[in-house]
Formats: structure tokens, C-alpha cells, sequence
């Protein structure tokens, strides 16, 4: 929580003012049962009823006054919490940004969601508590005890020992019980995870005929839950009926007290009636804090949360680097002797990978899911580094590269068919911010969208959800390939992106990009043979592995795993039939 | 439904616990009494020490020991009421959420695969919660609140009937002001949360995508996009903030006018002598509580409105309609003979779009059945009606010479081993999930299963081995193993009739060979239906269906289909496209 502080930093005034004039309010608040007081041992006593209406005049005037710093704190507070939290959120964003594959990977970039949104919520409930509230309790508790310090030194006594003995009772209960219900939200989360299994493999319990065991293992869950929660309600019940005991035994004690003190003349009954209660005030200022309390573990534990996310460092920047010429007479794309690997993955994920590729050559890679053919072409864009050896473009490390620079020269289709919310004009834009019209229509075109964009009423400015929720998955993949040929890169990857295309489409798609993409070097990521066999090159990637790289019917002959892929995939004749 | 009928289908499920609800009822009476009575008494103490000089002491020990035993009482029922509403609680959301879950298990498939599980989740979890605590606590606060207000009154007025009128006159001034706040506030907090809807849906787009923002150098303009929305939802929650946090000040400014109020005139009262000093002190101590339970009976009643909501949620779950459970004729199938008959079958998901109008297969015992065909022509529908998670709507279809109909649920399956595409492994150990289809095998017969389809030697490398925990969705194990473990599930039952949808798309080359092995050893001497993606086990089966549209278009072995040129010919050749 402390480092988040800092956002406070802007505003410091309404941080200060908010808890002072809750204070302030606070302290009217405080003196009401003294100006009541009065009322009774000398208005009522002397019969001085112009003294009363003054006294009434006077709680009124200081009613009003409570309100209006009340109403100050409120505002600054409010301005305080929220100005914090967006500035909290505006910083996480920008650190989030900063960010690399290996933190996002990391991080999830689901948990990132929940930071941004819930967990600064969260936070920002928190502030906007503890400078309200937070300040009010402890203070009013103080103030009741100096009040009654004023009316009799004596007395004042039973008001510590009552608060001493309130707030061990609070604590305590407080203590043992958070736990429990920690322990109570793990259960809860067992459930949820039993209630999704269930779902999700309804066809497998089914199959297995298993319900009945399915439906046994959740009642012990759900006992489980029971026992936990009435477990920590039974030390919650006591709360309140010990507090109020405690609270009525200090009046008790007050009243005893207070008698002798009447007696001798050194407390009126209208300071009595003060004292009952400033006790009164005592005890619901301290249950409030108790339930302040939750609400403040909870933001705590969502600050430690967001924190980590801070305590993230960017582990690659592009500071210092320079605009790269390029080298003439160099393979656009290089890698020599690359192996990388995951953070805390055992196994490197490309192992000693080395080959080039030339302007205008298409190069196809293949091999099972696992195999690395992703992680390859992220290392080309450098999103991530690679461990050993170097991966050059256009004769250049990649890590000398400003990244505006690199990737601009590499357009892009990832496997995951990703349009953002606006119109399909402002998604092509994405890689070039002044493409034309024409331009746009082109990459439509080649990628196979330019019919179903040109059948819809607004054409390129038809509205995208976000996801692009509103096309379907062939649509939205012929659009972000579209996108990414609007970019007119040097480097064109294509990962794995003509999945949810029928034969015939993506057919046309291929034989349009082998004419529109002449001086290109253009990555072709497959699983099928069929996509690239026809490449220039295949470059055979097994396990991390180059398995072997050459053109299809080169592999077919000498590289045993390519073979195989194509057996698998490909009838014997039609194996032979290319080798003959 | 409405709340009225909602109302009495909870009060239905609480009925099992009636005895328990009435003396919580009396204990909560009970509290609110002695609760209140205890003002009147220290009212009672202060009158006793009235000067310096005049202070009765007998009289001051009788009150202060009623004020004890008074303040005893009130604790040990107020302790004693919040026991009672914990366990009838507990007790009712885990009644509520067995049933549902129960009932989940019911369900047909056509809910199940229509609708996401964070429905369900959120139903079971969530709406539960907030149905009883809701329920129950609101209904104890709303009881002892109006229990509040109204012995209040009677009290006020047991001392003096026109002090208690000022109260009474003044009181509605703070209905009416957190009323106009809470309008105001409605307003603004729709905005918020509008505006902060914006902001996750923009986070989720974006930081959700991170990588894809990236490759296209887009953070800036995403940053541009979301500075935008954070400034206008830090303008909007201040409001939000403000308005609604003077609720409480301006309520707690109008009790202030109502404590003066009493104040004087219950002192002009006193002078008169028509009320002791005591008496005044009590009726300000009421004039503070009086007015509390009024600001706390708004927001019970928005918990209760959500909490009639939540039932609402959890009633429509329950009336789904739950699976025909299985004739009282139906047979149990005691051994499979593998042979299965489709006669003249119809099916359809929805009936405004037909799909399967007259299929006719006979398959006998041991033959291996290839289905082919592009997405969405009904391959996994043969699937589903087989393993009868499906009821076919025309025709017949014949398991071992049986009406599918005709045979207990659990006994059909019984006979059925089946893989799916997307590998479903329970949470548990590995152990556990191999036996999960034949319960108390030995840890013997798992292992010879899962040595059979080359599963043992990574499960032997792993930390626990047989005893590793996976976490949900099969944790860290690989596509693959997840798939040899699901091979090995149906490997140890045993059955005689196989179901398999082998996509082995996501797979590295070498566990690829390895599954494939594994299913070629499950396969040996069993009929098998196969939803096939590769053309080796194409080639290989007995029958080859292709299926178009819900139809079966040709039938016949691969040489057959080659030879006649057809639909399967075509989409053969179509893979090699160049």
C-alpha cells in the first residue's frame, strides 16, 4: 500500500483536507451531549428558558456547521480516491504496455485484466474509507475520552478501561475470524471448480456413469463449507452481545461511580447524562472500525496484488537504440545458432536453430503443436530474446533496433484472429496510419474479404465489436490478414492463419498472396503439408529441433520427420508418387 | 414469475426449518425489547442522583442490578438469535446448492451445450450466496428494524404523548432528504457503472490481447483510447462518490434536529415539571434510535429485491426441464455384443432446421466405422445419439439388439468406451483418473493399462508418479498426455463398443505417434465408431461414412469410395490442392 501512496502525491491538499474536516465534524459532533448538559443543569434547573433556546440555537448552529465540513470532507475525499485511482490505473497501463512477452507471459494477461479493474477498484474503495472514516473512529473514541476528562478525572477511568477491554474484544474476534473466512473463500473456489468440471465434462461423468459419485464429492464440499462458515459465525455472533454487555457494564459502573461523585457535589446530573453518552458514541465507533476493518483487508490484499504487478520489471527495452540502416546484400531475415527458451521452462523451446531468408522467397514451416513454429516468428519481431546466437534482419541484430523500427518492417497475422472495437477501415489502419482507400481494398482483396465488406452497407467504415464479435471466425481471419497486408511490410508472417477457411477460400488466399506479395519474404506457419508445400523452402521444426530445411520433395527424401508428417497426413502413393 | 410466487416457493424451502425461524423471530422480539427497555432504566438510575446531596443509593442499586440482568439478557438472546440465523443460513445454501447440483447432473445436453458454464457457476456460487444471506439476514434486519421503530414508539409514548409527536413530525423530513439523494445518486452511479463497463471492456480488448497489440505497435493509440475513458470515469465517480456519501451526513444532520427538537421541548417540559430529568434523558436516547432503523430499511429492502432476484435465477435453473429418467422396464445390458443398427433414424438439434432425416447403418460386432466429412455435417451427432446423450426423434436404433430406449442409461454406456477430442481429466490424481470409469480397480490393473497405451513411462517420470495431483483441466500435463491418460481411462473398462473423435491436431510428432499407437492397441477386436482426421485410419477401417449435411452420402471402404468418384474422392484429392 505505501508505494502506492505516492499517487496520492497530487492530491496532497484534498488528502489532508478530507480527514481534517471529518475531524472537525467529528469534534461538533462531540459536543452535543456537553451542550445538553447545560440545558439540564442550568436551564432546567433555574428555569431559564431564553438559556434553552440559546443552548437549542447552539446545537442547531453546530449541527449545520457539522454538516458543512461533513459535506467538505466528503468531496475532497471523494476527489482524493478517485483522482489516486485513475492515476493509479493510467501508470499500471503504461508499466503494462512496457511490458514484453516474457512479463505478459508471466503475468497472464487475464490476472493483468483483473488488476486494472477490480483490484484498483478495490484499492480505491479503500482510500476513499480510510480517509473518511477511517480517521473518524479513533478520533471520536479520543475526543470522548478527553470530554469526559474535562467532567471528571475519576470517571475517565472506566472510559479507558471500557475502550481497552471494546478493542481487545474487537481485535480478537476480528483476528481469529479473518482467517476462517479465508478459509471459507477456498472453499468457495473448490466449488466453483466442481460445479465447472461438472459442466464442462457433463459428457464424461456421463459416460462413466458417475453422477452419483460427482454428486457425493460436492454435498462433502458443501458440508465442508457449512462447518467453516457457521465455525467463523459463532466467533462473530459474540461481537455484538459482548460489546453491548461491555458498554452496559461501564454505564453500570459510571452510574455507581458517578453516585458518590453526585453526592459530593463534583459531577451534576447533566455531566451524567454526558457520560452515558459519550459511552454510547464509544461503542459505535469502534464497531464501525470493526467493519472498516473487511473492507480494509480486502483493499490491502488487492494493493499487494497491483504492487506485483509494478514490482514486474520490463526485462527488454529498445533505450539507447538507434535507427538501424540495412546492410546491402544480406538474407532479410537471419538466424544464426538461435536457442531460446521459456522463463522456468526446463527444456529450451528452439534449439540451435540457424537459417536465411531472402527478399522475395516464401519459406514454410512446419511441425506438430509444441514444436516451436510460433515461437520462431515472435523472435523474428523480437517479442521475445533469444538465449544464444543472434536473429538478424536485413543484416542487423534485432537488439539494436529502436521497435517502432523492427516492426514496422514485419506485418503480422497471429494465430488468434484479433480485430480491435472501431471500423474495419480503422483495424487496417493499425499497420499503416495513412493508407489510402485503394490501398485498403488491395489487401482486402488479396485476402479474400473485399466481397463480404463491399456486401455490407457501410463498407469499410462498418462498425467492428470488440473482438470483432460481429464477423464470423473465417471473416475475422481474412480481415486481419487483410490488416496485416494493408501494413506493406518487408516481412510478412502468416501463423497458422487460414484455420477456419474452407478448401476453396483458402486456395484463393494462397494463390493471391504468391502473386501480391513479388519482393516479399513472406513466413508461411502450418500443421498441414498442404499449406506449404509449394513454399520455397520448408524449414522442419520437431521438438524445438530444425529437423531439416529444403524444398518439399528435397525433405521428402532425407529428412525422416518430414517424411513422416506426410505420411500422416498424405497417402503412401501419393508419397512415392513425388519422390518418383 | 413473480415476487409473489418467488416469495412462496422460498418460503417453501425454508419450511423444513419453521420451528427454528419462529424462535428466531422470538428471540430477535426479544432483543429489540430488553434493548430498548434499557434507557428507561438509566434514565431511571439518573433520576436518582439528582444534586449534590440528593442521591437515593437503595434506589440506584435496584436499578443498577435490573440494568445488569437487563444487559445480560439482551446479550445472551442477541447471541443466541445470530447462532440461529447462521445455521438456518448455512444450513439452506447448502440445501439449495446440493439440489442444484443435483439437478445439474440431469440436465440434457441440449442446456449443457447451448450455454457457458459461468451461468451455471454464477447461479450455484453466487446467487446462492446472495439468495440466503440476503434472505435471512435482511429479512432478521427488516424485522428487528420495523420490531425497532414500533416498540420505540410505544415507549416514547408510555412517557409522554407530545414529545413523542415532535419526533414523529419531524422524522419524515429524513425519509424526504435521503430520498432526493438517493434519485440524484441513481443518476450518477448508472454512469459510473456505464463508465465502468467501458473501461473493462477496453482493458479486457486490449490488455487481454497484449500480444497482438504489440505486433501491430498499437499501445499508444490504445493508451490515447483508454486516458480518454479513465478521465471522463474519474469525473463520473467523484460525482458518484459525493452524492452518495451525503446521504448519511444529511441524515445524520436531520437526527440532530429531531435530538434539539426533543430537546426543547422535553426542556420546557421539565421545568414544567411534566417529566423527570431521567425521562428527558431516555427520550433523547430514543430520538437516536429511533431515526436509524429508517436509514437501514432502504438498504435492506434493495438487499431483499436482489435477493427475490437471485431465487428468481436459481428457480429458473431448477425448472429446467431435467433428462427422462430410464423406463422401470428397461433392461439392464449385461454384456455388449458390439453390434449396433440405425433403422430409418431422424434427429435434429433444432426443429426449424433438420439434420439427420433417414440414416440406416447396420454394424457388426468388431468392425471398425470411419465417419467422415466436412464440420458441421453430424459426425459428433452420431456420437451423441450412441452414447444416447441425445434421444433420436424418428426411427430406431438397436445397441446388442435393443431399442436404445429400452435400455437403462447406465448399463448403455456402461458398454461404451469413449476418447473425445477436447480431453477432460477431473481434478484428482492421476490414479483416480484412470479408475474414473471402473471405481476400485486396483492400482495393478491402472498401471497395466496405461502401460498398454504407452502412457506409464512419462506418469512414472512425474514427481508422484501415480500419485501426482493434476490440477483442474489436466494442469501441466501436455495435449498429448492429457489424451493418453483419457485412452488409458477407457483402456482399463474395457468395453466392447469404441467412440472415438482422434484429433491429434494439437500434438507434437512424437506423442502424436505414440497416441495414435495407442488407439490403433485399444482398437484391436472391438467394434469402433471413429470420427477420423487422419487418412491412415481412413484407410484402413472397415466402413468409411461420409457424411453431408446429416446424411450419409456414400458408404463403402476407401478403395470403393476412390473408385467411384464421388463426394469422398473429391474432398480426398481436395487436400492436395496445389
Amino acid at each position: 500500500m505505501k508505494n502506492l501512496l505516492k499517487y496520492l502525491g497530487n492530491y496532497k491538499k484534498e488528502a489532508v483536507i478530507g480527514p481534517l474536516f471529518k475531524m472537525l465534524e467529528a469534534a461538533f459532533e462531540l459536543l452535543v451531549p456537553v451542550v445538553m448538559a447545560r440545558i439540564i443543569d442550568v436551564g432546567i434547573r433555574n428555569q431559564d428558558r431564553p438559556y434553552i433556546w440559546r443552548m437549542c440555537f447552539l446545537l442547531i448552529f453546530f449541527g449545520v456547521l457539522g454538516l458543512c465540513c461533513s459535506l467538505t470532507a466528503q468531496y475532497f475525499a471523494a476527489k482524493a480516491a478517485l483522482g489516486f485511482s485513475a492515476e493509479l490505473r493510467s501508470d499500471l497501463y503504461r508499466h503494462i504496455n512496457r511490458f514484453s512477452y516474457h512479463e505478459l507471459d508471466r503475468a497472464g494477461t487475464a490476472a493483468l485484466v483483473t488488476r486494472m479493474t477490480s483490484d484498483v477498484n478495490q484499492v480505491q474503495n479503500g482510500v476513499n474509507l480510510m480517509l473518511r472514516l477511517f480517521l473518524r473512529s479513533p478520533f471520536i473514541v479520543v475526543g470522548a475520552v478527553f470530554m469526559a476528562f474535562t467532567i471528571s478525572r475519576k470517571l475517565t477511568l472506566i472510559f479507558i478501561a471500557a475502550i481497552l477491554l471494546l478493542s481487545l474484544v474487537i481485535f480478537l474476534i476480528v483476528r481469529t475470524t479473518l482467517p476462517i473466512y479465508r478459509r471459507v473463500q477456498q472453499i468457495l473456489d473448490t466449488v466453483v471448480r466442481r460445479v465447472r468440471e461438472n459442466y464442462v465434462g457433463a459428457r464424461v461423468v456421463r459416460a462413466f456413469s458417475r453422477q452419483q459419485d460427482e454428486k457425493k464429492e460436492f454435498e462433502e464440499t458443501t458440508g465442508l463449507l457449512k462447518k467453516t462458515q457457521l465455525l467463523a459465525g459463532r466467533i462473530s455472533a459474540m461481537m455484538n452481545p459482548l460489546t453491548y454487555a461491555l458498554v452496559n457494564g461501564a454505564i453500570i459502573w459510571i452510574l455507581l461511580l458517578g453516585g458518590g461523585q453526585v453526592y459530593s457535589g463534583s459531577v451534576t446530573q447533566g455531566e451524567m447524562t454526558a457520560l452515558v453518552n459519550y459511552m454510547m458514541q464509544i461503542l459505535l465507533a469502534l464497531v464501525a472500525l470493526a467493519n472498516l476493518i473487511v473492507t480494509v483487508t480486502r483493499a490491502l490484499a488487492s494493493a499487494v496484488r497491483v504492487n506485483d504487478v509494478f514490482a514486474m520489471e520490463v526485462t527488454m527495452t529498445d533505450e539507447g537504440n538507434t535507427v538501424q540502416k540495412e546492410k546491402e546484400n544480406s538474407p532479410r531475415v537471419a538466424f544464426k545458432q538461435v536457442t531460446f527458451a521459456y522463463d522456468h521452462a526446463k527444456e529450451p523451446s528452439l534449439s540451435d536453430i540457424s537459417f536465411e531468408a531472402w527478399p522475395g522467397e516464401t519459406i514454410g514451416i512446419i511441425g506438430g503443436t509444441g514444436s516451436g513454429k510460433t515461437t520462431l516468428v515472435s523472435l523474428i519481431s523480437r517479442f521475445y530474446d533469444c538465449q544464444e546466437g543472434r536473429v538478424e534482419v536485413d543484416g542487423r541484430d534485432v537488439r539494436q533496433y529502436p521497435f517502432r523500427q523492427l516492426r514496422r518492417k514485419v506485418a503480422m497475422v497471429p494465430q488468434k484472429a484479433v480485430l480491435f472495437a472501431g471500423t474495419i477501415r480503422q483495424n487496417l489502419m493499425c499497420g499503416k496510419e495513412d493508407a489510402t482507400t485503394e490501398e485498403m481494398e488491395k489487401a482486402l482483396k488479396t485476402a479474400q474479404a473485399l466481397d463480404f465488406v463491399r456486401e455490407k452497407p457501410e463498407g469499410l467504415d462498418t462498425a467492428v465489436a470488440p473482438g470483432g464479435k460481429n464477423f464470423s471466425g473465417g471473416q475475422r481471419q481474412r480481415l486481419t490478414i487483410a490488416r496485416a497486408l494493408t501494413a506493406d511490410a518487408p516481412i510478412l508472417i502468416l501463423d497458422d492463419s487460414s484455420s477456419a477457411l474452407d478448401f476453396a477460400t483458402d486456395a484463393a488466399l494462397r494463390r493471391e498472396l504468391r502473386e501480391n506479395t513479388q519482393g516479399k519474404t513472406v513466413f508461411l506457419v502450418s500443421q498441414r503439408v498442404a499449406a506449404v508445400q509449394s513454399a520455397d523452402r520448408i524449414l522442419v521444426l520437431d521438438d524445438g529441433h530444425l529437423a531439416g530445411q529444403g524444398s518439399h520433395s528435397e525433405l521428402l527424401a532425407d529428412c525422416p520427420v518430414y517424411r513422416e508428417i506426410c505420411l500422416s497426413q498424405l497417402s503412401r502413393e501419393e508419397v512415392t508418387a513425388y519422390e518418383q | 414469475m413473480n415476487s409473489r410466487e418467488t416469495l412462496k416457493r422460498v418460503l417453501k424451502w425454508i419450511s423444513p426449518y419453521r420451528l427454528q425461524v419462529t424462535v428466531m423471530i422470538i428471540l430477535a422480539a426479544v432483543t429489540v425489547l430488553t434493548t430498548l427497555y434499557a434507557p428507561i432504566l438509566i434514565g431511571r438510575g439518573i433520576d436518582a442522583l439528582v444534586g449534590k446531596g440528593e442521591v437515593s443509593f437503595g434506589k440506584l442499586r435496584t436499578i443498577v442490578l435490573e440494568l445488569a440482568a437487563l444487559a445480560a439478557a439482551t446479550a445472551l438472546s442477541q447471541w443466541a438469535m445470530s447462532l440461529l440465523v447462521n445455521r438456518i443460513t448455512y444450513q439452506v445454501v447448502q440445501d439449495v446448492r446440493n439440489r442444484a447440483f443435483a439437478h445439474l447432473q440431469q440436465l440434457p445436453f441440449s442446456y449443457i451445450d447451448s450455454r457457458q458454464p459461468g451461468d451455471m457457476i454464477s447461479r450455484i456460487s453466487t446467487d446462492v450466496d446472495q439468495f440466503a444471506d440476503g434472505l435471512l439476514m435482511g429479512f432478521t434486519q427488516l424485522f428487528t428494524g420495523v420490531m425497532t421503530i414500533v416498540a420505540t414508539l410505544a415507549f416514547m409514548l408510555s412517557i409522554n404523548v407530545k414529545i413523542t409527536l415532535v419526533v414523529v413530525v419531524i422524522t419524515p423530513v429524513s425519509f424526504l432528504v435521503a430520498d432526493f439523494i438517493a434519485r440524484r445518486t441513481f443518476t450518477m452511479f448508472r454512469i459510473q457503472s456505464e463508465t465502468r463497463g467501458e473501461m473493462t471492456s477496453l482493458v479486457e480488448e486490449m490488455v487481454g490481447n497484449q500480444k497482438t497489440v504489440k505486433a501491430f505497435g498499437y499501445e499508444d493509440r490504445a493508451y490515447e483510447r483508454f486516458e480518454k475513458i479513465n478521465e471522463r470515469l474519474k469525473d463520473c465517480g467523484v460525482k458518484a462518490t459525493f452524492f452518495s456519501s451525503i446521504t448519511n451526513p444529511s441524515t445524520r444532520f436531520v437526527n440532530g434536529l429531531v435530538y434539539t427538537g426533543v430537546g426543547i421541548y422535553g426542556a420546557f417540559c421539565a421545568i414544567s415539571g411534566r417529566i423527570s430529568i431521567g425521562q428527558l434523558t431516555s427520550f433523547l436516547n430514543y430520538a437516536n434510535q429511533y431515526t436509524k432503523p429508517f436509514n437501514e430499511i432502504s438498504g435492506v429492502i434493495t438487499e431483499l429485491q436482489n435477493a427475490l432476484a437471485s431465487a428468481r435465477r436459481l428457480f429458473e435453473l431448477m425448472d429446467e426441464p431435467a433428462e427422462p429418467v430410464d423406463d422401470e422396464h428397461a433392461l439392464t445390458l449385461k454384456e455388449a455384443t458390439g453390434e449396433v443398427s440405425f433403422e430409418h433414424v431422424g434427429f435434429s438439434y433444432r426443429p426449424d432446421v433438420p439434420l439427420i432425416k433417414d440414416l440406416n447403418l447396420s454394424v457388426r460386432p468388431g468392425q471398425r466405422v470411419a465417419i467422415v466429412g466436412p464440420t458441421g455435417c453430424g459426425k459428433t451427432t452420431l456420437i451423441n445419439l450412441l452414447m444416447r446423450f441425445y434421444d433420436i426423434q424418428k426411427g430406431r436404433l438397436l445397441i446388442s439388439g435393443y431399442p436404445i430406449d429400452q435400455i437403462t442409461r447406465d448399463s448403455l454406456r456402461a458398454g461404451y468406451g469413449m476418447v473425445l477430442q477436447d480431453t477432460w481429466l477431473k481434478s484428482g490424481t492421476i490414479l483416480e483418473n484412470i479408475t474414473y470409469g471402473k471405481p476400485g480397480a486396483s492400482r495393478e490393473e491402472a498401471m497395466e493399462a496405461a502401460r498398454k497405451v504407452y502412457a506409464h513411462s512419462f506418469i512414472r517420470r512425474m514427481k508422484e508418479g501415480y500419485d501426482t495431483v493434476i490440477g483442474e483441466d489436466g494442469g501441466s500435463l501436455s495435449q498429448g498426455q492429457k489424451q493418453l491418460l483419457c485412452i488409458a481411462r477407457v483402456m482399463l473398462m474395457d468395453p466392447a463398443v469404441l467412440i472415438l473423435d482422434e484429433a491429434t491436431s494439437s500434438i507434437d510428432t512424437m506423442t502424436e505417434i505414440r497416441v495414435q499407437k495407442a488407439f490403433e492397441e485399444l482398437m484391436k477386436g472391438r467394434t469402433s465408431f471413429v470420427v477420423a482426421h487422419r487418412l491412415s485410419t481412413v484407410r484402413t477401417a472397415d466402413v468409411i461414412l461420409v457424411m453431408q449435411k446429416g446424411d450419409i452420402v456414400e458408404i463403402g471402404t476407401h478403395q470403393q469410395l476412390l473408385d467411384k468418384g464421388g463426394f469422398y474422392a473429391n474432398m480426398y484429392n481436395s487436400q492436395f490442392v496445389r
